[in-house]
């Protein structure tokens, strides 16, 4: 258990800058691997853990190179091989699983051939041995059909299954050690927690190292037997799981799992404020200096370096980490937010909305009907009141940012209506929305870097609506503009910048800037903090919230994520297949009883902590389009009773704390099953 | 997978019932008709009277569309004005003529084009990369007739390896003209490989960058091994289409150079049944090219289709 496989010695890769400075991205780095261990490496965004993971498999990506240091495979420098001797390391001893396993396998190559082709490469078998191996491969990642299975294309697989091949290919080797590179990143949550599953099915089955890499400290807690957390391309703190989850003793480690957002509160996320310093712009001190709120004086000057502390197994690089040292039971607290006045009148009502994305044939065009039988979205019910947030959760395909889309007018509906202050019907096409309609209804996109245009300045971001809806100019315009940034807590000087010249965090501050500049009624968020880092994104939450406590807005929240939903919501509606299956205050839709669909949200929720497992209670299986009748959910529910679920709608239950549940199951019967 | 091949097809005849329809049109609305240029002078009188009876311009325009075209349709262009005879005489060994040169051209360039591309994205930045990518972009810029002349200039006159001008008649054997069409080709294939060339590159250069090479590489894949499985196939795919279009392109070019070389091919034919004001050899030349046009971009269409599994599967399942 104590034979090191793979050690890293003060490695540092960078490359060099316009101006011909050498930038490192990595700094210093050692670590060991020991076999049968797995080990988790976390950051954010831009720590390096990549780079870092690559390396360790001697690949280094163009335009990088490696400064100093050595890994060592069983004692022999990865990063001194030819390329030669690397093609008998790579795929043999270390083997790859990628993050994207859609865009990781090649398009033109059959499932089978690409796997056979790493047998062919690290195996003796023959044609017909390796042919059975396929089967047995494919078996073992639990593929449906594997004889089927490798006449397949990679595009004709869900992405729980390209990732499953991923798998299935980097065990053909019978690799020592086996390098996951965000593998969970990017599926459905049900198919995330199946898939670490696997993972961690096969690291004990195959006795394989694993390092894992991953920016998700809910994924990493899953698997790993010990942690190494990186920041701006330093190791900050190394441990063993348990004592890095749950006693963090390093400042930024501490601060991230607070930022989490966790199913067992009701609170928001605490922030950590600031961002991690670029490569290049990281001076003499502690590079978590501005950030921490431990820091000295001394924590400016001098950077400290990795401590082992033998008592706790842990290597810290903290000056004043004996702070933090008992001080964790902090770690399980949020901040409260003011919950919403529930006399409140209701701003919007969403009544029978069907929406189809069929195409329609020529002649219902001419005669301007619809006639899509089974639409994408059907039968949408939702009174949303002033002032509150309520969240649509589901997995990809659950309609929720089509119902977003209709809201504000970007796709037409094909049945109800959907209803605007006083029951004034608002049309479903943009164009027949009077001005004030338009401003009244607001959309943040996922994406700040596509949603903000890149060839205009943040002050020219701003007076677009500005000028628009209230034909400001001149002093009174920057006026506005400056008010706005100081509202998302960005300087003045932010109004000469371009988006590129801003971080994750202040463009998604930008695009909320700008949403809050049309003076809205309702702001519709679609996945706002998904492409944000854990930090940031609880600050994002606390900026949102804060400014609906101030300006009284209304939002409307879609998320995949459910501790996120849980930390900013008052209510929350779960979508199946475009069908409501649960709706109702969110501390009750997080309690039981629930609809089954939402039980198994609940129980595929990864949470930062090694003792909370995952129930994994239905397969993760994709379904393509809704049934055409019953429920909406009787292909994967794991509580079906029989027919009468295939056949007819379920009736909706309300329950003693007032959430609605579609099912046939008798909502007391719920409660006892799931107790 | 059938129906989509027959929608295709069905979109390019539509394609070439358009065409021919302006052709006709613009044939008639231009001022004058084939008698008043036949006659030219004599253009009056009992002999245009004549003149118009013999040729059916008196019939109202449609019917004689509707007569041209049934008569296309069975392969017959009619009768060209100038040399009284029948088109598809004028037109068969031309055709033969301009089809020898535009293969041996597309031959040569195409698979040269793909090596070029190859070699330049791979060697990218480096030593090959600058000198084979200086090379294309200059011939890129240089328009056919120009490069054509400066051809005949340097090796026909200065150094008197090859004859300047193609001297051979319209009904030259195959192997005649071979030995003829070797400074027409390099002409000719210059510009399009130099395009073709410049798409492959970025196309094999943007497909290296892809996760899944990446994988491959991470997989011990040996580097050419890597390049021929997991490299070309996905990089060439899209450049299929690109090539159609060249070759469609090319057709312009072969017109320009037939004409510097004086080779008797199509492109000369265009030229100079324009300045004969010989309508009836325009219209068929008019349909010629737009149905080589078409065609070659079916052809295309349908190769994409099949070699990519993507689309092959979902139009399946559609």
């Amino acid at each position: 258990m104590n034979e090191i496989i793979e050690s890293v010695k003060n490695l540092s890769i960078g490359f060099n800058s316009q101006k011909g400075k050498q930038i490192s991205i990595l700094r210093n780095v050692s670590t060991n691997i020991k076999k049968g261990e797995t080990v988790g490496i976390v950051g954010e965004s831009g720590s390096g853990k990549s780079t870092l993971a690559l390396a360790m498999m001697g690949y280094i990506k163009q335009g990088l190179f490696p400064l100093k240091g050595e890994c060592l495979f069983k004692s022999k420098d990865l990063l001194k091989m030819s390329s030669r001797q690397l093609e008998k390391i790579r795929g043999r001893k270390i083997a790859m699983i990628p993050q994207n396993a859609g865009q990781a396998l090649t398009p033109n190559l059959k499932i089978g051939y690409q796997i056979d082709e790493a047998l062919k490469l690290h195996t003796d078998l023959n044609k017909t041995e390796r042919d059975k191996k396929i089967s047995e491969l494919l078996n073992k990642v639990r593929l449906p059909s594997p004889e089927t299975m490798a006449f397949r294309y990679p595009h004709e697989l869900s992405g729980g299954q390209q990732q499953r091949v991923a798998v299935a290919m980097a065990l053909a080797g019978k690799p020592d050690l086996l390098l996951l590179d965000e593998p969970t990143t990017g599926l459905d949550v049900t198919t995330q927690a199946h898939v670490l599953e696997l993972l961690r099915f096969i690291a004990k089955d195959t006795g394989t190292s694993m390092i894992y890499v991953s920016h998700d400290l809910g994924a990493i807690a899953q698997v790993s037997d010990r942690i190494v957390v990186m920041y701006a391309g330093e190791i900050v703190l190394e441990g063993p799981a348990r004592k890095i989850l749950k006693e963090p003793i390093h400042p930024y480690t501490y601060g991230l799992l607070k930022s989490i957002p966790k199913l067992s509160l009701a609170g928001l996320p605490a922030s950590m404020p600031g961002s991690q310093p670029q490569p290049g712009s990281i001076n003499e001190g502690c590079s978590f200096y501005d950030r921490c709120n431990l820091a000295t004086d001394n924590c400016k000057k001098n950077s400290p370096d990795l401590e082992h502390i033998k008592e706790l197994d842990t290597n810290v690089r903290c000056f004043n980490y004996k702070e933090l040292i008992n001080q964790n039971n902090n770690l399980q607290t949020s901040i409260t937010k003011k919950s919403n006045n529930s006399e409140a009148n209701e701003v919007l009502k969403l009544k029978d909305v069907s929406i189809s994305y069929a195409k329609q044939k020529f002649f219902d065009q001419l005669l301007n009907k619809i006639s899509d039988q089974n639409p994408t979205v059907k039968d949408i019910n939702i009174d949303i009141k002033k002032g509150e947030t309520i969240a649509l959760v589901g997995e990809s395909g659950s309609g929720k940012s089509t119902i977003l889309k209709s809201i504000a007018g970007l796709l037409k509906t094909k049945d109800g209506q959907i209803k605007f202050e006083n029951d004034r019907i608002l049309s479903s096409d943009l164009k027949m929305r009077n001005p004030n309609d338009l401003r009244a209804i607001q959309l943040i996109f996922q994406n700040p870097d596509e949603s903000l245009n890149p060839n205009h300045t943040v002050e020219q971001i701003l007076s677009q609506p500005l000028k628009l809806y209230f034909n400001l100019s001149g002093e009174e315009l920057k006026k506005n503009i400056i008010d706005l940034l100081k509202k998302v807590r960005l300087g003045e000087f932010y109004m000469s910048r371009y988006p590129r010249q801003l971080s994750g965090g202040e463009k998604q501050r930008v695009a909320v800037a700008r949403a809050f500049a049309a003076k809205p009624d309702i702001i519709l968020c679609d996945e706002v903090t998904s492409a944000l880092d854990v930090s940031v994104q609880a600050a994002v939450l606390n900026l949102l919230q804060q400014l609906k406590e101030d300006l009284g807005t209304t939002y409307v929240f879609v998320s995949h994520d459910l501790a996120v939903v849980r930390a900013i919501s008052d209510r929350v509606a779960v979508l199946y297949q475009g069908r409501l299956c649960e709706i109702g205050p969110s501390q009750n839709v997080y309690k039981f009883p629930s609809h089954p669909y939402t039980e198994v949200l609940l129980g595929a929720v990864l949470e930062p902590d090694p003792d909370i497992k995952p129930k994994l209670v239905a397969e993760d299986i994709v379904e393509e389009k809704p049934p055409e009748k019953g429920c909406s959910f009787q292909g994967r529910c794991p509580r079906k009773i029989g027919d009468i679920c295939n056949l007819e709608v379920p009736p909706w239950q309300i329950g003693e704390n007032g959430n609605a549940i579609r099912c046939h199951i008798n909502i007391d019967e719920l409660a006892s099953l799931q107790q | 997978m059938l129906l989509l091949i027959l929608k295709r097809i069905g979109l390019g005849l539509i394609t070439l019932f358009i065409v021919s329809l302006i052709t006709f049109v613009g044939v008639e609305v231009l001022p004058g008709d084939a008698c008043t240029t036949y006659l030219e002078r004599e253009a009056y009188g009992a002999a245009l009277d004549a003149c118009i009876k013999r040729l059916g311009l008196d019939i109202p325009a449609y019917e004689r569309y509707l007569d041209w075209a049934s008569n296309v349709i069975r392969g017959d262009f009619g009768y060209s004005l100038s040399g009284e005879m029948p088109i598809n005489e004028v037109l068969g060994p031309r055709v033969k003529n301009s089809l020898v040169l535009a293969s041996v051209s597309i031959l040569i360039g195409i698979p040269l084009a793909i090596v070029l591309g190859i070699i330049t994205a791979l060697w990218r930045d480096k030593f090959p990369d600058i000198m084979i990518s200086t090379i294309t972009i200059f011939s890129m810029t240089i328009p056919e007739f120009i490069s054509a002349t400066l051809l005949i200039l340097i090796v026909a006159i200065w150094l008197g390896w090859l004859p300047g001008i193609v001297i051979i008649p319209s009904d030259a054997t195959f192997y005649e003209l071979l030995s003829n069409i070797i400074l027409p080709v390099v002409a000719i294939s210059m510009i399009m490989t130099a395009h073709m060339a410049r798409m492959v590159r970025s196309s094999v250069i943007q497909v290296m960058a892809s996760d899944y090479v990446q994988m491959a590489i991470l997989k011990g894949v040996p580097y050419w091994k890597m390049v021929f499985r997991h490299v070309l196939p996905n990089a060439l795919l899209p450049a299929i289409n690109v090539v159609a279009l060249t070759i469609a392109w090319l057709l312009g070019g072969v017109v320009v150079t037939e004409v510097v070389f004086n080779y008797p091919g199509l492109g000369r034919l265009v030229i100079e049944s324009i300045s004969n004001r010989d309508l009836p050899v325009v219209q068929a030349l008019a349909i010629i090219l737009a149905s080589i046009y078409v065609g070659i971009n079916l052809i295309a269409d349908l190769m994409t289709l099949m070699l990519n599994p993507r689309l092959k599967s979902l139009q399946i399942r559609k």
